[in-house]
């Protein structure tokens, strides 16, 4: 029988009759997918760690062609592409989980310039001979919450020690659902209750999660940046880039207001409610046992801004002030280990942003912390 | 063409099919093709040129229609056809009263310049009607037209000269010319198809065609795109007795334009982020790597362009006509002959009939004898080097050409020697072993050659040729 005689062997009942079929496939197939969450047992299909080495830091990136690296949203799929999955605890490892913003990613530099690379490349030891090694979990836009949200995942990785990185701006509570936290509203949610943060379960800034959208048609975009993102993986294994940094990048302009209101609050209007220490609170009782180092990080000062009001376009001068005050109250009462390092780097370092340190400057806030990470690990009489 | 694009196509396809009649499907894919080819139009800066790119298309198969059409008072279906362009064209002037842009990416122009537009179109449609077929200049006149009109297209110095003379006379900044202004869909195609025509008729072998046939020929929406390069002659006889939709035929359609999205949305695109490119080639870390770099975009670019053959055929095959095949397995291969026999092959047929067969003739008639082999390195180079410009007038083309026609010449050479020399029985000639080892060498020197292709930098080029051959 040729070829076409084959095809005239069909009739449209019988076609019909596949469609139909195909259809119902469909149909069973996105049930499935809804009715479960498969994301952690796909996220196991990762070629990171297996076929190519883990990325050192998160995905994230919006010009994936350039940097061969983009934001997704799934983060069993995000932490799978993590070097910290593919690495088993050595006996002899003295694992740190540096947690907190785009300067911690290392916004402006490549990933083996950030400052959890040079931590690691730093390669100290604790006193009782232990590597220590810093692992990236930082992860672009400021929210504690967000941060939180990945100190729930390290955890599982088996961390010695948390550094977490937090300035005024991720303390803030407007700022807590970021976008990685709008998309994980299920994660979010069990920590806000589970936790008693003081953030509302149901706001309507979360990603809506009916059914349809659970379906394969509904996360679809998910589902192709996540295939996406393991075909990255190759570039990234042969050329090491995760990161394309333009070479101009221009300073950030904000508008000073006169009246020196910070996100609408005025000089005096300042509530300890509006700055999100309890989940910071949440944060270290999630740790338990292991030791968590706050450090409230670098920023871009400038003497002369705003005829002196302001330390740079993001923080009037009160303001920041009076959040340091507080955050060193509240750790002094809370009895967390806080390291105030607002003021440690001369501000030519700043590039972009309020945040965005360079590389030199990298290297010189990691000698610093992994001599003070090395010091905090021996015992008290050795310090 | 865009997923929603091959959505609607698919479906209109489905349709025509579906209606019984031959001439009633011919006149719904005359209109169809009509709004085919200003919707998938690119968006341009030059100002309206979203829409008059398309309308050009249009005047210029009306205008070769009118040279290669038998002397004859207009019959009233042309008749028809010519109002129903107008129409269309007027109708699509229309969408400016819209409250946003319809079928065309931005605003027409205004009426009343379309209208004078259409009127001096007219003028010179006459003219040429007027000279017609007896006058021995009028269709290479029109053939080198339309080939000069390639040749700017396919410039990018032209290209960008052309965008800075337009956008004066648009009143648009000239400084911000650009080749991208002068995206004129599909003119590549367009351009052989009607060479083709405007050739067949001069030979007189070209069958008595209406003004739509030639138009759904021009146009035909599922190979506007990306080919293939169909000739008239068969396309016609198929468009004249197409055939309605059957439940195998549409098995057999379905098939292909299944197997051409997965070609093309799944597998090429996929393989586009790691393929081969001048920033990539610089960042590599090894040998390896850049091998698999460019591997992928050997497959990336047949899976892209044989995917949407994949998807002509199919919608042309719902809509009753069969179109070309332009790809038959070429990576599987034993020799870069016969790769080039199966690697698009309605272009490469098309170059073989007007360009090598032609120009080798002429050199073996030449008063004094050349060897054969110089004939044949003449033929070669030359044919290879224009598929090249055809893709662009560029220098990296030019060496792909030369690359390719260097492979087919010494191929020659080698088959010769054999031949003479250590002649194979079909036995060893049909060994596993050794076609394993015919395919591997054949898909590497031409995978060799996609660097010309992937890496505009002649001299970026040729450092990742020194470093994929290691030296």
């Amino acid at each position: 029988m040729d070829e076409s005689e084959v095809e005239d062997s069909w009739n449209w009942a019988t076609i019909i009759r596949i469609m139909v079929k195909a259809a119902g496939m469909f149909v069973v197939f996105n049930l499935i997918f809804a009715s479960f969450d498969l994301w952690p047992s796909m996220a196991k299909l990762s070629v990171y760690n297996s076929i190519v080495p883990g990325r050192r830091r998160l995905p994230f990136g919006s010009d994936p062609q350039r940097s061969y690296n983009l934001t997704i949203t799934q983060l069993d799929v995000m932490v799978a592409s993590h070097e910290i999955a593919g690495e088993e605890k050595q006996p002899d490892e003295f694992r740190v989980l540096v947690l907190g913003d785009s300067a911690v990613w290392g916004f402006l530099l490549q990933p083996g310039e950030t400052l959890p690379a040079l931590v690691d490349a730093a390669d100290y030891h604790t006193l009782d001979g232990r590597r220590i090694r810093a692992y990236n979990f930082g992860y672009p836009t400021m929210s504690l919450t967000k941060d939180l949200l990945l100190l729930s995942r390290g955890m599982e990785f088996d961390p010695d020690l948390i550094v977490w990185f937090l300035t005024l701006e991720s303390t803030w509570r407007d700022n807590q659902i970021a976008p990685l936290v709008q998309f994980n509203p299920g994660a979010t949610r069990t920590l806000i209750l589970e936790r008693h943060l003081n953030l509302n379960p149901d706001d309507a800034r979360f990603s809506p999660t009916s059914f349809w959208q659970r379906t394969i048609i509904g996360q679809r975009r998910e589902l192709a940046n996540a295939i996406r993102l393991q075909f990255y993986g190759l570039l990234w294994a042969s050329t090491g880039v995760d990161r394309y940094i333009p070479t101009a990048e221009a300073r950030e302009i904000r508008e000073l207001s006169v009246d020196l209101n910070y996100h609408g609050t005025l000089p005096g209007e300042l509530q300890e409610d509006q700055l999100s220490f309890d989940v910071l609170s949440a944060g270290v009782a999630l740790a338990g046992d292991v030791p968590v180092l706050l450090i409230n990080e670098p920023i871009y000062i400038d003497e002369s801004m705003g005829d002196g009001q302001y330390y740079n376009a993001a923080y009037p001068r009160w303001i920041y002030d009076e959040f340091r005050e507080r955050l060193q109250a509240r750790s002094e009462r809370e009895g967390w280990t806080l390291l105030d390092l607002w003021d440690r780097l001369p501000s030519e370092a700043f590039k972009d942003s309020t945040v965005h340190y360079d590389a030199g400057a990298a290297k010189s806030l990691a000698s610093f912390l992994a001599e003070y990470i090395y010091t905090l690990t021996a015992p008290a009489g050795n310090r | 063409m865009t997923f929603a694009q091959i959505f609607v196509f698919t479906l209109l396809s489905l349709l025509v099919g579906r209606l019984s009649g031959t001439r009633i499907r011919s006149w719904i894919l005359f209109v169809a093709n009509l709004f085919a080819v200003f919707w998938l139009q690119p968006q341009t800066s030059l100002r309206h040129f979203d829409f008059w790119f398309p309308t050009a298309t249009i005047a210029l198969i009306v205008l070769t229609w009118f040279i290669v059409r038998e002397r004859s008072p207009l019959a009233s279906e042309d008749r028809i056809s010519l109002a129903a362009i107008v129409f269309l064209i007027l109708l699509i002037s229309l969408t400016r009263l819209l409250p946003r842009p319809l079928i065309i990416p931005t605003y027409p122009p205004q009426g009343q310049r379309i209208v004078i537009t259409l009127l001096v179109a007219a003028g010179i449609t006459a003219a040429f009607a007027s000279v017609r077929r007896e006058r021995k200049w009028i269709f290479p006149g029109m053939i080198v037209f339309i080939v000069l009109l390639l040749v700017v297209l396919k410039s990018e110095t032209l290209q960008i000269g052309l965008s800075s003379v337009l956008r004066r006379a648009l009143g648009q900044s000239p400084e911000l010319a650009s080749k991208v202004d002068i995206t004129w869909l599909g003119y590549s195609y367009i351009a052989f198809r009607l060479i083709h025509t405007l050739r067949i008729s001069a030979m007189s072998k070209l069958p008595a065609l209406t003004l739509r046939e030639l138009l759904t020929f021009g146009l035909f929406y599922p190979a506007l795109t990306a080919g293939p390069i169909d000739r008239v002659e068969r396309f016609v006889k198929d468009l004249r007795q197409s055939q309605m939709l059957t439940p195998g035929r549409f098995m057999q359609g379905g098939r292909r334009i299944a197997i051409g999205m997965f070609k093309k949305f799944v597998l090429a695109d996929s393989l586009a982020i790691l393929a081969l490119n001048e920033i990539k080639a610089a960042q590599v870390s090894s040998h390896a790597w850049l091998w698999l770099l460019l591997y992928a975009f050997a497959l990336q670019i047949y899976l892209d362009f044989s995917g949407y053959t994949d998807l002509a055929l199919g919608i042309g095959a719902w809509a009753g006509i069969d179109l070309p095949e332009n790809f038959d397995r070429p990576y599987l291969q034993t020799d870069i002959g016969a790769f080039w026999n199966r690697w698009h092959k309605t272009l490469t047929h098309w170059f073989r009939f007007y360009v090598f067969n032609p120009l080798t003739r002429s050199l073996r008639s030449l008063r004094t004898e050349l060897p054969v082999w110089t004939i044949i390195l003449t033929g070669q180079l030359f044919t290879m080097v224009l598929i090249g410009m055809w893709h662009g007038i560029a220098w990296h083309f030019i060496i792909w050409g030369l690359w390719n026609g260097a492979g087919l010449f010494f191929h020659n050479r080698w088959v010769l020697f054999h031949q003479k020399y250590w002649p194979l029985s079909s036995t060893w000639r049909e060994n596993p072993f050794l076609r394993a080892i015919g395919i591997f060498i054949t898909f590497n020197y031409v995978a060799l050659g996609w660097v010309w292709f992937a890496i505009p930098n002649v001299d970026a080029a040729f450092d990742v040729m020194r470093k994929l051959i290691g030296i």
